[in-house]
């Protein structure tokens, strides 16, 4: 079936003629009106846009102009701003929002010859990790539909865990690329902070915040990368350093990589089973002739913390642009302008935005500022040093993606701080701004069981090798959820 | 920290939400479990350590001082919700 291929199967199919763009996307539209759709992973359908993209895709490929991605179907995260098309972001208070201009990063897929299909379902404002924070309903793991997908990219995962599209976008501020990937059983890379363009993509923690691709494997995420990153005059937190073919490094042999095992993500919080699907990935890097040893990052337990006062903090500030006067939505019969800003906000927001916001302003309010933000970015450093020091003695490190494999819908969403160490493994990348991948590597009962690799800085090649050589030796990221999603 | 609800009124003024009346003690509850769990942050040593707020430590970046960006004020106030003669309107505030 042409949605089980993978991005480099796809462009074979329509070099050699056996399909062309318009016919894949129909497919892949078709899909979207099919059954598979009731896992509500998408917010808006492009269609149209999505036809006549095909078309000129199928008209340039006659020419010889074919892009890269040149009729790839693709679904954006709804973070990203698209011009013309509604960029929700997961929230009512962007409803009605139809974006004026394209993110970077839609830009630069589109001059690729990727095709739109539509906007993918999100936590509202990339804020949490279950996708169940959306306006738009939570989103419903295509592996068991009573599960969720992970989040805040749980849309673009679950899209592409479903063969709804060839590959999408997503955000991972504090492991929302990495836990829906991990959770949906794709692939998925947040590169270094700074790689990949922020402009146009709706912030939350721009710090943090950093785009990355989520793809049925390695290779397809090389592929998007090469396309998606590189440096951006309109965003100058943007890396001024050339990309690299992340492609040619694929089949490098990764004899002799010394891969560390962060002791203190192997701790009592993880679940037996995953830690033991770990070690059996680990084993397999291991005969490729990687070389393991242990590493400390005593770091750790200070991560969720820190993200917990600097990532509401940012969002505190960020948010503040959302007041009913320039876009968005705006209350009814305003009876002045305190009551303006304040009922806009109010009855626009959810109530885990509402609570990230009271956060992030009380640890930045008089008084508090030192005690909070100011140590939280303290401890940042601390957890950066940390990873530098273990990066003297190894290339890369290795971990769980996420403790668990997909929770219940439901099951925490009234416990916030359980919720909320679901990051556990992934928000110390983030903090440290380091490049990770989460990759699929077993089966847990019926849920499939990420691994992540985290890089040193701008080591996206070696990330994206070794994701490749594991896929090589492994099926787990072949592998579909069943028809309906078991219960 | 427990958070009373004289801090969640005082925080929700400057960060312009209305917390309803009947809901003040369920958010200072969860304002109060996750400062509770930032408390951990606490205890670690960060004497002389400088805050990192960008993980590469990178500055600003300059460019030449040329015009790039042109006029847009039509379309961005196309989708802004009342406008008039090219101004935002807003509900009066001085009479």
């Amino acid at each position: 079936m042409l949605h089980e291929r993978t991005i480099t199967e796809l462009r074979l199919g329509l070099e050699n003629g056996e399909f062309s763009a318009e016919e894949l996307t129909r497919h892949y539209l078709s899909r979207l009106e099919g059954p598979s759709q009731d896992i509500n992973a998408f917010i808006t359908v492009t269609g149209n846009i999505a036809l006549e993209r095909a078309k000129k895709s199928d008209i340039d490929r006659s020419k010889g102009h074919a892009g890269p991605l040149s009729g790839i179907p693709i679904a954006h995260k709804d973070v990203f701003c698209t011009r013309g098309v509604r960029t929700s972001a997961g929230s009512l208070i962007l409803d009605k929002f139809i974006a004026p201009y394209s993110a970077t990063v839609v830009e630069k897929l589109e001059q690729a010859g990727a095709v739109m299909l539509g906007k993918t379902n999100q936590d509202e404002f990339a804020m949490g990790s279950s996708n169940e924070n959306s306006h738009y309903g939570p989103v419903l793991n295509p592996w068991d539909r009573t599960r969720v997908p992970g989040g805040s990219s749980g849309g673009s995962a679950a899209a592409v865990a479903a063969g709804l599209c060839a590959a999408s976008t997503g955000t991972d501020t504090g492991g929302s690329i990495r836990q829906p990937s991990s959770f949906c059983g794709v692939t998925g890379i947040k590169p270094t902070y700074g790689r990949i363009s922020r402009w146009g993509i709706i912030a939350y923690a721009s710090s943090l915040d950093q785009a990355g691709p989520i793809t049925q494997t390695a290779e397809d995420a090389a592929l998007m990368l090469e396309v998606m990153a590189g440096h951006d005059p309109k965003d100058s937190t943007s890396i001024a350093a050339g990309v690299p073919r992340y492609t040619d490094s694929l089949a490098n042999p990764i004899k002799g990589l010394r891969i560390g095992l962060c002791q203190e993500y192997f701790d009592e919080g993880l679940d037996a089973t995953t830690g033991k699907l770990i070690m059996e990935a680990v084993a397999v890097l291991e005969s490729q002739g990687a070389v393991i040893s242990e590493v400390s990052l005593s770091t750790t337990r200070y991560a969720v913390p820190a993200y917990y006062v600097i990532a509401p903090a940012e969002c505190s500030a960020n948010l503040s642009r959302y007041d009913g006067v320039r876009f968005g939505h705006r209350c009814e019969n305003p009876k002045d302008l305190d009551d303006l800003y304040k009922r806009t906000r109010s009855e626009a927001f959810g109530n885990e935005v509402k609570q990230r916001i009271l956060v992030g302003a009380f640890a930045l309010s008089t008084g508090y500022y030192d005690a909070y933000y100011r140590k939280a970015q303290q401890v940042r450093r601390l957890i950066r040093n940390d990873f530098q020091e273990a990066f003297k003695t190894v290339d890369l490190l290795l971990s769980p993606t996420a403790p668990t494999p997909a929770f219940r819908i439901g099951e925490k969403s009234d416990d916030q701080v359980a919720m909320y160490l679901q990051d556990i493994y992934t928000i110390s990348s983030n903090l440290a701004g380091l490049p990770a991948i989460s990759i699929p590597a077993g089966i847990h009962g019926h849920l499939p069981t990420g691994l992540q690799l985290i890089g040193n800085y701008l080591d996206e090649a070696r990330l994206l090798n070794v994701a490749h050589q594991y896929q090589l030796q492994t099926n787990w990221h072949k592998l579909s959820p069943p028809a309906g999603g078991t219960a | 920290m427990k958070v009373t609800r004289d801090v969640v009124e005082k925080i929700a003024e400057l960060a312009q939400l209305q917390i309803p009346d009947g809901e003040l003690a369920a958010v200072s509850e969860k304002m109060s479990r996750v400062l509770d769990l930032v408390e951990e942050m606490q205890s670690a040593d960060t004497a002389g350590i400088e805050p990192m707020a960008n993980p590469l430590d990178a500055t600003q970046l300059l460019r030449p001082d040329v015009v790039t960006e042109h006029d847009q004020r039509r379309l961005y106030q196309d989708i802004a919700p009342e406008t008039k003669d090219g101004l935002y309107l807003v509900p009066k505030v001085i009479d």
